[in-house]
C-alpha cells in the first residue's frame, strides 16, 4: 500500500465516518433518554436515502405509505388509552401530533412526486416525510413496554427492524438506487483530489453535530433531554414526562436519519436493506463511546468509517466481516475500562411470578 | 407432579411416538424440523430465560455446528461421529471467546455484540471457499450406528427427538442441581451471587458456551437430517426466530423449547402457504408478520405459552425433604478467644467529593456479636459493603481471619467464609424458600456441571435438602419451604436471608439491618437465634437501628457518624455516652 | 384552614409483598405534619407513593381532587413537589442546570426564571457560589441543599421531605430544619418524613408513627414528643 492509497483510503473513511457519526449520535441519543437500542435507526437511514431516490426518479417513495400506516396505528393506540383513562379531553391534542402531523408531509410527498423536483425540494420533502417515522414507531413499539428492561427493549427492537426491512422490500423492491451527488465539484490538494461531496458530508456532519450540542446546553427541552438520561426518577421529579422526551428524542434523532440518509444516498448504492448495515456500523462507533458519550461516539464512528475503508481495501468481500469482528477487541477493551461491569440491570420478569 | 400433568406428557410422548404412523412424511419433515429447533432454542431458553443473557446470534452457532460437521463429513469423507465432536468443539471454542469477550460488560452489550458476530459469521460461511461460498455443502452423509441408518424421514424423525428428548432431560436435571441453581440465581443482579461464592462471569461464561453447544448440537441434526448446508438458514434472522421461538414457549421453561418452536414453525409453515396469494414477496412478508408477532407478544405476553398453561395447572406439591446425613461442616480456622476474626484498619472510601467512610478503625473478636450503629447515610453500608468485597476501599486494610482481604472480590471473602444478608433484600422470588437456602450450600457442596446433569449427584443433594430445610426450621420458616421465596412478607423474606447465611455455615455473618420491616414476634425469634448463634461461638457484625434490639443482644457497639467512628465499646457505655446521644437520638433543638 | 392532603387507606406493595398497608392521614395548609418511624417501616415508600412514583391502591386527594389518574408529573405541575432521601440531582449537570430544570412545569421566559433563580440563591448562598459546578462534585449539605433548592423552583405549595437531615453535620442540620420552618412562612406545607425524630417533632405541628405499613400513634407533635410509647416504639428503650 503506498502513502496516496492509504490517504486515499483515510479521506475516504472520513467521510463514511461523518455520517456514522450522524447516525450515532441518534442511536446514543435515544438509548440515553429511553434506553431503548433502537436498532431500526439504519433502517430509517434507508428509508432516507431510497425516498430521495424515488422523488429524484419521479416515483411515489413507500415511505408514504409507512408512515400512514404508522401515523394510523399510533393514533389509534392513542385515542384508545386516552379514552380507557378517561382524558377524552387530551384526544384532539393527540389527534394533531399523531395523526395531522404525520399525515400532512405524506399527503404533500403523494401530490409531489408527481411532478419534477428540484433537489432541495426533494431533499426538503425527504426530511419532513422520514421525520415522524421514529416517534411514531416509538410510540407504537416502545412506549407501553416503558418499564420493561433494557433487554425487552432490545428484542423489540429488533423486531421493529424486522418489520421494517421487509416492508422496506415491498415498497422500494430489490434494485439498488444512488441519488444524485448535491454537487459535482471536485478539488485538488497534491496528490490528493477531494470530491466536493465529501466536503458536504463533514461539514454537514460537523454542523449537526454542533446544532445538537447547542440543543443539549442552551434550549430547556435540551436540559431536560440531559435530565432523563441523568437521572430518570429525578427528571420526573421536576415534572419531567418521559413520554415526552422520549418522543423528543425519536424526533432529534430521525432528523438526524433524514439527513444521513441523504448524504450518504450518492456515495454508495443502496438497498433494501443496507440501512440496517450503516445502523450497525454506527453502534459500532456508538459502542467504542461506550454507549454514553457523545464525543467518544463521534470519534469512534469516524474510526469505523475508516477501518472499513481499509477492511474493503484488502478483501472486499469480507469487508463485513472484518468491521464487525473488530468489534470482539473493542468490547474486550471495554470491559476492562468500564467500571460499571454488570450490575443489578436485569430485571425480573414480573410476569413470571404466578408460575 | 400431578396427575394431570403427568397425564398431558403422557399423551404428548404418545402423540410423538405414534405420529410417523398417522401423518404423512411433509407433516413428520415438519416435526424434524420443530425439533431441530427446539434443540437450538433449549439453549437459549437456558441462556435467555434461565440466566437472563439474551443472544441473536444463536443461528449463527447452529451454523457453526452444521458447518463443522458438512465441512468434515462432505469434503473430507469422515464419520458423522467425528463431526459430531467436532460441531461440538467448535461451538463450545467459538462461545467461549466470544463470551469471555462480552460477558463481563452490562447486560445490552452481549446481545448487541450478538447482532454484529450473527451478521459477521453469516458473510464468512457465503465467502469461505472451503465451506462452498453462497452454494453450500453437499453429499452429507446421513448418521448410522452400525448397520442402522438414520436415512429416511421417519428414522431421522426418531433420531432427533430422541436426542432433543435425551437433551432435554439432561437440562432439567442440570438446573435441579446445585450448578443450575446458581445459574437460576444469575437473573436478577450478581452482588447475590457474588456473595454465595459463586463465579457469576464463569458461571455466565458456563452457560453460554452450554447453549452454544446445544446450538452446535442442533447444527449437526440439521446438517445429517437435511444433507446439505448453505449460509441462508443461519443469518441473524433466524437468530431472531429462535428467540422468538423461545419467548413463544415461555422463558426460563424447558418444555417451551418444543412448544415455542412448534407454534413458530407451524405459523411460518401456514404463512408461506397463505402469503403468495397476495404478493411476491412472500419472504418479506413473513417477515414483518414475525415482527408484529413478536412486538405484540413481548407487550402483551411476555411470560409465554407455557407459563400460561401452567397457571390453567394445579402447582406441583414440593418434593418432601428426606432425611440425609448431614452435610461436613466446614473447615473454620480456629481464631483464639481474643484475636480479631476482622480487623479494619485506616479504612477510607470516596464518592467523588463524598467521603462516606473515613480513617475508620476496628476490630471483631471471635465469638462476639459486635453492633455497628449510626444514623441513616453515616456510612454503614458502605464499611459492610468494603468489609464484604463489594466495593474496594481507596486506603486502608482489611484482614479476615489474619489474612488480608482489602483487594480480594466478594466471592473470594465469601469463599474464606463469610457470609451476610442485604439491607434491601436479596433473593430469587421466582424460586421456593429450600431453594433459595441451597443457595447459600453453594461453597459446602461440590457437585459440577456434568454430575448435576446425569443425577450422580443424588447424594449430596439430600443432604443438602436436608440441611437447608433445617436452617429454615431454625428462623421459624421450616412449614413454608416449598412456596416460592417472592410470596413472603417482608420480614420473613429477611429471615430467609439469614438462614440462607446460616448455610454457608460461616466464620462470621455480617447482618444488615435484619429486624427492619420485622413484626415483634419476629423480632424476638430473630434475637433468640442470635443469641443461640452466639453461643454456639458464630462472630456476627449486626447493623441495626432498633436499639432495642441491638442493646440486648450485642456484646459491644462500634457507632460510626459522617463516616468516622464515633465511639466503641459495650453497650452500656455506649448508652451513656453524650456525643451518641447527641448523634444518633437526634439532640438538635 | 383548608384539607390540603388527605391519603385514605392507601396500600403499596412490591410484588406480593406488602410495604404500606391501610395508611390514612390528613393535613391542612400550611401545617407541618411528621412521619416517624424505624427503618423499614415504609416511610419513603408512602412518599413515593403519594407522589405517583409506585402504583397504589386507596386513595390520595390533594386540594380537592383526586391524584389517582395523574401521574408524578401533573402532581409536579398541581404543586406536589418530593425531595427524596436519595435527592435525585442530575449529577453530570451544573447546579445552575439542575435549579432551572426544577422550573421546568411553570417555564415562561428567561427573565422570570433568573428572577426566580435569584430567590433561590438568596436562601441558599452556598449554590451561587457553586452555579457553574457539577452537581456530583458537591459535598452532602450542599446536595441536600440543591435538592430543596430545586424543589423549590417549581414553588410547591405541598413540599415533601424524605430525610432531609440524612448524613448531615448537626450545624448544617440545624441550618436546613430552620429553612424548613421558614417555608411555613411561604405558604408552603410540608409533610416529613425523619429519623431523627426529636428534630421533627420540635419542628412539626402534627405527627404520626408509622411501624411496618401502618400508623400505629398520631397526635400532636407537641404531645407525641413526651408519649413513652413513641419514646419506646421507635426511640428503641429509655435513652437517658
Amino acid at each position: 500500500m503506498t502513502w496516496e492509497i492509504a490517504l486515499l483510503l483515510v479521506q475516504d473513511g472520513i467521510s463514511t465516518g461523518a455520517i456514522y457519526v450522524l447516525v450515532a449520535l441518534g442511536i446514543v441519543l435515544i438509548f440515553l433518554v429511553t434506553r431503548v437500542i433502537f436498532v431500526p435507526f439504519g433502517d430509517v437511514v434507508g428509508y432516507a436515502a431510497l425516498t430521495l431516490a424515488a422523488l429524484q426518479l419521479g416515483q411515489m417513495p413507500g415511505t408514504v405509505w409507512l408512515v400512514l400506516t404508522l401515523a394510523a396505528i399510533a393514533t389509534v393506540m392513542e385515542v384508545v388509552s386516552l379514552a380507557r383513562q378517561g382524558d377524552a379531553h387530551r384526544i384532539p391534542r393527540a389527534l394533531l401530533f399523531y395523526a395531522v402531523l404525520p399525515i400532512l408531509p405524506a399527503a404533500v410527498v403523494y401530490f409531489a412526486s408527481m411532478h419534477a423536483l428540484p433537489m432541495w425540494l426533494a431533499t426538503l420533502l425527504t426530511v419532513a416525510v422520514v421525520l415522524p417515522i421514529s416517534p411514531l414507531l416509538y410510540r407504537i413499539a416502545f412506549r407501553p413496554l416503558a418499564d420493561a428492561s433494557v433487554l425487552v427493549l432490545l428484542i423489540v427492537a429488533v423486531a421493529v427492524h424486522f418489520a421494517m426491512s421487509g416492508l422496506a422490500l415491498l415498497y422500494f423492491g430489490p434494485e439498488g438506487f444512488r441519488t444524485e451527488p448535491m454537487t459535482r465539484a471536485f478539488f485538488d490538494l497534491g496528490a490528493l483530489t477531494i470530491s466536493g461531496q465529501s466536503i458536504l458530508i463533514v461539514v454537514s456532519s460537523a454542523l449537526f453535530s454542533f446544532l445538537l450540542y447547542l440543543v443539549f446546553e442552551r434550549t430547556l427541552i435540551g436540559k431536560a433531554l440531559r435530565a432523563t438520561a441523568v437521572n430518570r426518577v429525578g427528571a420526573r421529579l421536576v415534572g419531567i414526562l418521559p413520554s415526552t422526551t422520549g418522543a423528543t428524542a425519536f424526533l432529534i434523532a430521525s432528523l438526524l436519519a433524514a439527513i444521513s440518509g441523504i448524504l450518504i444516498g450518492p456515495i454508495a448504492t443502496l438497498y433494501y436493506d443496507s440501512g440496517f448495515l450503516i445502523g450497525l456500523k454506527a453502534f459500532v462507533g456508538a459502542i467504542i463511546g461506550g454507549l454514553v458519550s457523545y464525543p467518544a461516539t463521534a470519534v469512534g464512528a469516524i474510526l469505523v468509517g475508516i477501518f472499513e475503508s481499509f477492511a474493503s481495501f484488502w478483501d472486499s468481500a469480507l469487508k463485513e466481516v472484518i468491521v464487525f469482528s473488530s468489534l470482539i477487541p473493542i468490547l474486550v477493551w471495554q470491559s476492562f475500562t468500564s467500571h460499571t461491569g454488570v450490575e443489578e440491570e436485569i430485571e425480573e420478569d414480573e410476569s413470571e411470578g404466578q408460575a | 407432579m400431578p396427575a394431570i400433568t403427568r397425564l398431558l406428557f403422557a399423551l404428548a410422548i404418545a402423540f410423538l411416538a405414534a405420529a410417523p404412523f398417522l401423518f404423512g412424511s411433509f407433516t413428520i419433515t415438519l416435526l424434524n424440523y420443530i425439533a431441530i429447533y427446539a434443540m437450538a432454542t433449549l439453549g437459549l431458553v437456558l441462556l435467555t430465560g434461565v440466566g437472563g443473557l439474551t443472544s441473536f446470534g444463536q443461528a449463527a452457532f447452529v451454523g457453526i455446528g452444521a458447518y463443522a460437521t458438512a465441512w468434515y463429513t462432505a469434503t473430507q469423507g469422515g464419520s458423522p461421529w467425528i463431526g459430531l465432536i467436532l460441531s461440538l468443539a467448535m461451538t463450545a471454542i467459538v462461545a467461549t471467546v466470544l463470551g469471555a469477550a462480552t460477558l463481563r460488560l452490562s447486560g445490552h452489550f452481549l446481545p448487541l455484540s450478538t447482532i454484529a458476530w450473527g451478521i459477521a459469521i453469516f458473510f464468512l460461511f457465503g465467502n469461505l471457499d472451503m465451506l462452498g461460498r453462497y452454494s453450500g455443502l453437499s453429499g452429507i452423509p446421513a448418521i448410522r450406528i452400525g448397520q442402522l441408518s438414520f436415512e429416511g424421514t421417519t428414522a431421522a424423525y426418531y433420531f432427533c427427538w430422541i436426542v432433543l428428548g435425551l437433551a432435554m432431560l439432561l437440562c432439567h436435571n442440570l438446573l435441579d442441581s446445585r450448578q443450575g441453581r446458581a445459574i437460576r440465581a444469575l437473573r436478577g443482579g450478581t452482588a447475590l451471587v457474588e456473595s454465595l461464592a459463586i463465579n457469576a462471569f464463569r458461571m455466565r461464561l458456563a452457560v453460554f458456551v452450554l447453549g452454544g453447544v446445544l446450538a452446535g448440537l442442533s447444527g449437526w441434526l440439521y446438517a445429517h437430517v437435511q444433507r446439505y448446508v448453505g449460509p441462508a438458514p443461519f443469518d441473524v434472522r433466524a437468530g431472531i426466530e429462535l428467540l422468538l421461538m423461545a419467548l413463544v414457549g415461555g422463558a426460563g421453561q424447558i418444555v417451551g423449547a418444543v412448544i415455542g418452536s412448534a407454534i413458530v414453525t407451524l405459523i411460518k409453515n401456514i404463512l408461506q402457504d397463505v402469503l403468495p396469494a397476495f404478493t411476491r414477496y412472500s419472504a418479506q412478508l413473513e417477515v414483518v408478520v414475525f415482527g408484529v408477532l413478536f412486538i405484540v407478544l413481548l407487550q402483551k405476553a411476555r411470560g409465554g405459552v407455557v407459563l400460561m398453561i401452567k397457571r390453567l395447572l394445579p402447582r406441583p406439591k414440593p418434593r418432601p425433604v428426606v432425611d440425609a446425613p448431614a452435610l461436613p461442616p466446614r473447615a473454620h480456622q480456629q481464631t483464639a478467644a481474643q484475636n480479631p476474626v476482622l480487623s479494619v484498619r485506616n479504612a477510607v472510601k470516596r464518592f467523588g467529593a463524598l467521603i462516606a467512610v473515613n480513617d475508620v478503625s476496628f476490630e471483631v473478636r471471635s465469638g462476639e456479636v459486635l453492633g455497628l450503629i449510626g444514623p441513616n447515610g453515616a456510612g454503614k453500608s458502605t464499611l459492610l459493603n468494603l468489609i464484604t468485597g463489594v466495593l474496594k476501599p481507596n486506603s486502608g486494610t482489611i484482614r479476615f481471619q489474619g489474612t488480608d482481604i482489602t483487594t480480594l472480590p466478594s466471592r473470594r471473602i465469601a469463599a474464606a467464609g463469610m457470609a451476610r444478608t442485604f439491607q434491601h433484600v436479596k433473593l430469587r422470588p421466582n424460586m421456593t424458600c429450600i431453594d433459595n437456602v441451597m443457595l447459600g450450600l453453594y461453597p459446602r457442596t461440590g457437585a459440577g456441571f456434568l454430575t448435576g446433569a446425569l443425577r450422580l449427584d443424588r447424594k449430596e443433594e439430600a443432604s443438602a435438602r436436608h440441611e437447608a430445610l433445617r436452617q429454615l426450621q431454625r428462623v421459624g420458616l421450616g412449614g413454608k419451604y416449598g412456596d416460592l421465596a417472592g410470596n413472603l412478607a417482608l420480614g420473613q423474606q429477611r429471615l430467609l436471608e439469614v438462614a440462607r447465611a446460616l448455610a454457608a455455615d460461616p466464620t462470621l455473618m455480617i447482618l444488615d439491618e435484619p429486624a427492619a420491616g420485622l413484626r415483634r414476634l419476629e423480632k424476638q425469634t430473630l434475637s433468640d437465634l442470635l443469641r443461640g448463634l452466639r453461643a454456639e461461638g458464630m462472630t456476627i457484625v449486626l447493623v441495626e437501628h432498633d436499639m432495642e434490639f441491638v442493646m440486648n443482644l450485642v456484646d459491644r457497639i462500634v457507632v460510626v457518624d459522617f463516616g468516622a467512628k464515633l465511639a466503641e465499646g459495650e453497650p452500656a457505655l455506649i448508652r451513656a455516652d453524650a456525643r451518641v446521644q447527641e448523634a444518633y437520638l437526634g439532640g438538635v433543638a | 384552614m383548608s384539607t390540603l392532603l388527605a391519603v385514605e387507606d392507601l396500600h403499596v406493595a412490591y410484588g406480593k409483598v406488602e410495604a404500606v398497608s391501610g395508611v390514612s392521614l390528613e393535613m391542612q395548609t400550611g401545617q407541618i405534619v411528621t412521619v416517624i418511624g424505624p427503618n423499614g417501616a415504609g416511610k419513603t415508600t408512602m412518599l413515593a407513593a403519594i407522589m405517583g412514583l409506585l402504583p397504589s391502591t386507596g386513595t390520595v386527594r390533594y386540594d380537592g381532587a383526586d391524584m389517582r389518574r395523574f401521574g408524578t408529573e401533573e402532581r409536579v405541575r398541581r404543586g406536589i413537589c418530593l425531595v427524596p432521601e436519595s435527592r435525585e440531582l442530575f449529577t453530570e449537570m451544573t447546579v445552575a442546570d439542575n435549579l432551572i430544570l426544577g422550573a421546568y412545569t411553570h417555564w415562561t421566559n428567561r427573565k422570570s426564571l433568573d428572577a426566580e433563580l435569584d430567590q433561590v440563591y438568596a436562601r441558599f448562598p452556598r449554590l451561587a457560589e457553586r452555579r457553574t459546578q457539577l452537581a456530583g462534585t458537591l459535598s452532602g449539605g450542599e446536595r441536600q441543599m440543591l435538592a430543596l433548592g430545586r424543589a423549590l423552583m417549581a414553588k410547591p405549595r405541598l413540599l415533601l421531605l424524605d430525610e432531609p437531615s440524612l448524613g448531615l453535620a448537626p450545624l448544617i442540620v440545624r441550618e436546613i430544619f430552620r429553612i424548613v420552618m421558614s417555608l411555613r412562612e411561604l405558604g408552603v406545607s410540608i409533610l416529613l418524613v425523619e429519623q431523627n425524630a426529636r428534630a421533627a417533632l420540635e419542628t412539626a405541628d402534627y405527627g404520626y408513627v408509622l411501624e411496618t405499613g401502618s400508623i400505629v400513634h398520631s397526635g400532636p407533635a407537641s404531645g407525641l414528643i413526651h408519649d413513652p410509647k413513641v419514646i419506646a416504639s421507635y426511640l428503641g428503650g429509655k435513652v437517658e
